[in-house]
């Protein structure tokens, strides 16, 4: 075993998050985006279930494409965009004018239609949700059942969540959404 | 005995009150990503915590080298069985499993020795740095060569032996049907990953902040082994991402706090998943054998059963999982005979414990597998069967307990076969629609439709004679702005289940003020129990309600001092809390609530009891329960029998509720609790082979996905409960236990397979 020990001063690099640029000073080159984001820079947001892409409650958007940050490394995501939980209320489903802070219309109807227990695979969710309806907005059920098959629900069973799902897309078809 | 459930005073009708479908208080801090959860825990002066876990299930330990973990660069300190000052070993009802392996190992994955240090990834570096010399043992698997094997623990190798002998056991019938069944190990698989924080004290305690199912039972142990007075022990919830019975026993809770007395930093610990699968108690596999007698027109005359639980290698729960299968070994059905024997014992298999349904469900698959195999045997159609046998109030129990409170058994079993079956497959449903999904390896001609019932019942709260209890404390008073606002704290672990809105339910029908703020829930208020068992919404749902209650008698003794005279005798029913004020019935004088509070703070705790239980005696006979919940389910699948491949197509169910207090959250309860007994059903089972646990990830055991689910059509049975709070049942547990064998039971239909072992795998569908 001659392996270094990782050493905590090893690299220094940016992130865009949110569309706000973060400075991590002094990363180990090993850190996924993941623990980056909840250790160095303050935004738990993004869970930790599974540490092998195989739960999804670590999704966030890179460059627009649904990753689970687990699986990227912090370094590799320095040129990227990303956009996290903490960013979908500014994002596609934000309210012309809405203030900071305001819940995005996934995030709301997650609320109005009991999709949350404990919580913890929600912020996955969240993303995940937004990613799909930014892509295939009048998804039909089956489709949505197979863009969160990859985001690993214990509570719900994914009733509550689906319904959710479906009231965001009435409300945007009715003109509600963005 | 009171059927009441709203009494004078407490209103059904309070925007935001019992019976609505209220939103969580946590609910946007969950959604947005700014709710703390255990594993969210940060410090800035923290180190991390790791164990070094063995990798064999059986072995002596000849020595254990820290020395070079120790002298690793980041490294604070390594900790081993040596260190542990106080109790070497915890456990909830037996102390048994030790804190760290001293001299000998007894499962793959149990702990050994912890160390903490600067970056998570200098610690993982840290543990394989420990040298470990094993002396390999030949490990104790088979559960049922565990009583006659040599003890592999100073306790000996049988957690108990529970015998039940009911009514005559030489009666006889005419048809007799018998069979052996067995359940795999499942996993409660929670999403939130064991995690906790522990802070070294100025008192030279330690503060933990924890994720668990029951801070007390948590707190008596970390004490214990830390040989701390209790005071200097603090506890307080840290967000819980999902429990279901794994956040019972003990994990990391005395490791991090061994860590952090050690080094005087805040130690954080937060289990990969695969440590999870290693760090908390599965639900037990289980061997059964069943043999039914009726009598040719379908009345059921015995039961005789043998049931074998593997508890593994620590006590965990396992008195209490056995008792629950033993006792409910029959189902929800009246037998006037009775002889059943139930075994847990220890293996060097991985601890088994608590999870959702607590020894039933394994009976529960049991049970109906026989029901449907006596009704084959009878000729008589499987849902008559259940229905002419089904329990009523005032029927006996195994036990010889007779129900007192409601019993809806027939209720729910034709309030789930009323609802409509879902359309026959048709050419043009999707091919992702057949078994097998993204897959497409179902040809659709071979696809089999098959529909199966089974019905359950389980006991919600504590049984055989424990003092069960939950305390809460209600403060109501001005608040700035003037207006009143109450506060509610309870030690209850909200683990998703919502009982955070709830507790605010009650508070606003039982004091009419819509402002509920929620104390910490921590060890500085007494104990409420664990939130398993079905019991929270009973026990602390009580324990809040009546601390509301001696708050608004207070309200109403200042209203009659106001007239001079106290609130006793026949002057305590002049007076009643009428929205924001106490009104003087005789007089019509009212007393605006703001007034009143302005004297000072109301704030008073009370404690919640439910009625006593007894001991099961020598014959396994008694009134050992407090209370019962009824569930049916209707699977229908579609099956692939070439491939084996299983596919749900739709799940009906009729449920005993009691009342539904926030009827969304039933449903959430409903769904979520049926998707696990999907699980067990056809995907989910821990493979141990020698003892070595084979798939310890989510990428080897699956839990279902959003694509394995199937709809849910639900009714919910509302009877009120005698005695119950508010006359509501727990939801919790019924769900997840005869969901797993009708879905068996409709394979069985589709396949014409006997199907004796869940879960049911692919090769014993097609092979």
């Amino acid at each position: 075993m001659t392996t270094p020990p990782p050493t905590p001063d090893a690299l220094a690099y940016d992130l865009t998050i949110n569309d706000r640029t973060h400075s991590v000073p002094s990363a180990w080159l090993g850190e996924s985006l993941l623990y980056v984001l909840r250790e160095r820079l303050g935004m738990p947001g993004s869970k930790n279930a599974c540490d092998q892409g195989e739960c999804g409650s670590c999704s966030v958007q890179l460059d627009g494409q649904l990753v689970c940050s687990c699986c990227v490394l912090a370094a590799d995501a320095a040129d990227g965009d990303i956009r996290t939980v903490e960013g979908v209320a500014s994002g596609s489903g934000r309210r012309d004018g809405a203030p900071e802070g305001e819940l995005s219309d996934v995030q709301q109807a997650f609320l109005d239609e009991g999709a949350v227990q404990c919580g913890f695979c929600i912020p996955g969710l969240i993303v995940s949700v937004h990613d799909l309806l930014d892509r295939v907005p009048d998804a039909d059920e089956l489709t949505v059942r197979e863009a969160i098959s990859g985001n690993l629900c214990r509570c719900t069973g994914y009733g509550r969540i689906l319904e959710a799902v479906a009231t965001v897309q009435s409300r945007r078809a009715g003109g509600g959404g963005s | 005995m009171s059927t009441t459930t709203v009494p004078p005073g407490t209103r059904g009708d309070v925007e935001g009150g019992i019976g609505r479908t209220v939103d969580r208080p946590d609910g946007t801090p969950k959604v947005s990503g700014g709710f703390a959860f255990s594993s969210d825990l940060h410090h800035d002066r923290m180190l991390w915590g790791k164990a070094l876990r063995s990798p064999h299930p059986h072995a002596r330990i000849r020595s254990i080298d820290t020395s070079k973990a120790a002298a690793m660069p980041g490294v604070h300190c390594v900790l081993t069985a040596d260190d542990v000052p106080g109790n070497p070993n915890h456990g909830l009802e037996h102390t048994d499993q030790p804190v760290f392996a001293a001299d000998v190992v007894r499962f793959h994955g149990e702990a050994i020795a912890a160390v903490a240090a600067e970056h998570p990834e200098q610690a993982l570096r840290a543990i394989r740095a420990i040298e470990v010399d094993y002396e390999i043992l030949e490990p104790l698997t088979d559960p049922e060569a565990a009583l006659d094997a040599d003890p592999i623990h100073p306790d000996g190798n049988l957690f108990r032996h529970l015998p039940l002998r009911h009514g005559d056991p030489d009666a006889t019938g005419e048809v007799s049907v018998e069979g052996t069944y067995e359940v795999g190990m499942q996993d409660q698989a929670f999403l939130g990953p064991e995690s906790g924080m522990a802070i070294p004290t100025e008192d030279g305690g330690v503060e933990l902040l924890i994720s668990t199912q029951w801070l007390h039972v948590d707190h008596g142990q970390v004490a214990a082994c830390l040989d701390l007075p209790p005071e200097k022990v603090h506890l307080a919830l840290a967000g819980v991402g999902g429990a279901f019975g794994a956040r019972e026993d003990v994990s990391l809770q005395v490791h991090v706090c061994l860590l952090a007395l050690a080094t005087g930093r805040p130690v954080k610990i937060q289990y990969s998943r695969e440590e999870s699968f290693h760090g908390h108690v599965h639900r037990h596999p289980a061997r059964m054998w069943f043999r039914h007698t009726a009598t040719a027109d379908g009345d059921l005359v015995k039961l005789e059963a043998r049931l074998l639980l593997d508890g593994g290698a620590y006590a965990s729960t396992s008195p209490a999982v056995l008792a629950n299968a033993v006792c409910f070994a029959g189902g929800p059905y009246v037998f006037p005979n009775a002889v059943v024997d139930g075994w847990a014992v220890r293996t060097n298999n991985p601890p088994c414990g608590a999870m959702r349904g607590f020894g039933v469900v394994q009976a529960c698959f049991g049970h109906e597998s026989q029901m449907d195999k006596l009704a084959d045997a009878l000729g008589m159609d499987p849902v008559e069967l259940r229905l002419r046998n089904a329990m009523k109030p005032g029927d006996p129990l195994l036990t010889g307990q007779i129900i007192t409170g409601t019993a809806p058994v027939r209720e729910v079993i034709e309030a789930c076969i009323a609802h409509p079956l879902p359309g026959e497959p048709g050419p043009d449903d999707p091919l992702m629609t057949l078994p097998g999904g993204a897959g497409l390896t179902a040809e659709r001609r071979d696809v089999r439709r098959g529909t199966g019932i089974a019905v359950s019942i389980k006991n919600l709260m504590y049984s055989e004679g424990f003092d069960d209890f939950s305390t809460a404390r209600c403060r109501l008073e001005l608040s700035p702005d003037g207006q009143p606002v109450a506060t509610v704290q309870c030690a209850a672990a909200e683990v998703g289940q919502g009982f955070v809105t709830l507790a605010q339910q009650i508070a606003r029908s039982e004091l009419h003020v819509e402002r509920v703020l929620l104390g910490p829930a921590d060890t500085s208020i007494g104990s409420a129990g664990s939130t398993s068992a079905s019991r929270q919404t009973w026990m602390s749902g009580g324990a809040v309600q009546i601390a509301c209650r001696a708050v608004r008698e207070e309200l109403l003794a200042r209203a009659a001092g106001r007239e001079g005279e106290p609130l006793a005798g026949s002057r305590r029913v002049r007076f009643d809390l009428r929205g924001s004020d106490v009104v003087d019935l005789d007089s019509g004088a009212t007393f605006p609530v703001v007034d009143l509070l302005a004297e000072g703070p109301i704030d008073l705790t009370r404690e919640h009891h439910h009625a006593p239980t007894d001991p099961l005696d020598a014959d396994g006979q008694g009134n050992a329960h407090v209370s019962f919940a009824f569930a049916a389910h209707r699977a229908v699948v579609d099956v692939d029998p070439e491939l084996g491949l299983v596919r749900v197509v739709q799940i009906a169910t009729g449920q005993d509720v009691g009342k539904a207090l926030n009827p969304r959250a039933v449903t959430g309860q409903l769904e979520g609790g049926i998707a696990q007994g999907l699980g067990l059903a056809v995907m989910e089972e821990i493979v141990v082979d020698d003892g070595r646990v084979r798939n310890p990830s989510f990428t080897d055991y699956l839990i279902p996905t959003a694509l394995d689910v199937a709809p849910v059509v639900a009714t919910l049975i509302e009877q009120p409960e005698p005695g119950a709070p508010f006359g509501a049942k727990g939801v919790g547990e019924p769900p997840t236990i005869s969901s797993t064998p009708a879905i068996v039971s409709a394979i069985r239909a589709a396949t014409g397979r006997d199907l004796t072992r869940v879960p049911v795998r692919p090769q014993d569908i097609c092979l």
